[in-house]
């Protein structure tokens, strides 16, 4: 058990253990740790990743989260550029780890 | 570029090799490689809607095979008589677009493929 | 182009050799390794299927060492036996390999 004050556990790259053990303070915490200021368009693309793992039960590479953002939220948000802008330099491995998911397979 | 076929035969849960052969397709797709998946003999197994596995000790299948497309990943083939011997239920399967092939089909399928991989 | 199949499963308990045997294509072989040589026999329930793939001029190798080992040497169906040295020069010669398993 982990008490609230303590962080929960993660493994060797950063990424929460279980899932069960994310909620939005840590999110923010993992975030700073990037050097990421958690704004709207962070939390709505936060929340499409859990959105996928949920329908998929795998953490999105790159082109899948964003294909899966381009169907999701459209052609505007749904670019490269778009996501690097906000989970710099790596936005599939970054939005993954502050989204309390496993790290992305196949993913660098 | 070369274009790679997956051959997969084997039910979803008694052996890895079902799993096994998902993720060496999400890898080669991952790469931006051009890969398809063809399901066939007890592979077809893997198509049955419903399927539930374990919570927390098995991850579902059904579920990862519909991510294929996002993973660009266009097309699943399956054998056809392979999902008729089994009395598979083509009306009730877990995902929507499958290209079913006859016996003839699947012949040049293989031979228009580079590479075979076998699970 | 053509396809090698490998089979390692035997007949009698399996379908792998079926199915093998219902999908190569003209121009293919076939080579039975492991527990996959029980299918040189003659008694095989897989024997009809597998003359009529040699009487379309499929190639069925068994591989010697396999079959040795578990003394299969007479009541054979009209398959070449070969060594690892032709297995090796097999999987060359032809454009992809399918293992059954």
């Amino acid at each position: 058990m982990t008490n609230s004050n303590s962080f929960p556990a993660i493994d060797q790259d950063g990424y929460l253990l279980s899932r069960t053990d994310w909620n939005p303070a840590i999110a923010r915490q993992l975030a700073q740790a990037e050097h990421i200021e958690l704004t709207a368009n962070h939390w709505e693309i936060i929340e499409l990743v859990q959105e996928f793992y949920r329908e998929f039960e795998l953490s999105p590479a790159s082109r899948a989260l964003v294909r899966y953002t381009q169907q999701k939220l459209g052609n505007d948000k749904g670019r490269s550029i778009y996501l690097m802008g906000l989970f710099a330099p790596h936005p599939a491995l970054l939005v993954s780890k502050i989204a309390g998911l496993p790290r992305p397979a196949n993913c660098f | 570029m070369k274009s790679l076929l997956c051959i997969s035969r084997h039910s979803p849960y008694g052996t890895a090799i079902a799993r096994e052969a998902l993720e060496a397709v999400l890898a080669a797709a991952a790469f931006e490689q051009n890969i398809a998946l063809l399901l066939m003999d007890d592979g077809v197994w893997q198509l049955k809607d419903q399927q539930q596995p374990i919570a927390g000790i098995q991850k579902s299948l059904a579920r990862n095979l519909n991510a294929l497309e996002m993973f660009g990943v266009d097309t699943v083939y399956a054998h056809q008589p392979s999902a008729q011997k089994r009395g598979l239920n083509t009306a009730e399967l877990c995902i929507e677009s499958i290209e079913w092939l006859d016996d003839d089909q699947v012949r040049q399928l293989i031979s228009n493929h580079d590479h075979l991989l076998s699970f | 182009m053509s396809t090698l199949h490998t089979v390692n499963k035997s007949p009698f308990a399996d379908q792998t050799l079926q199915s093998c045997l219902t999908l190569c294509a003209n121009g293919d072989s076939i080579l039975l390794i492991e527990d996959g040589t029980y299918g040189a026999l003659t008694a095989a329930p897989t024997t009809a299927l597998l003359n009529s793939v040699i009487a379309r001029g499929i190639t069925v190798y068994a591989l010697g060492d396999d079959l040795a080992a578990r003394g299969l040497h007479s009541q054979l169906n009209n398959i070449t036996t070969i060594n690892y040295q032709t297995f090796v020069r097999l999987s060359c010669e032809h454009k992809t390999i399918q293992s059954w398993y």
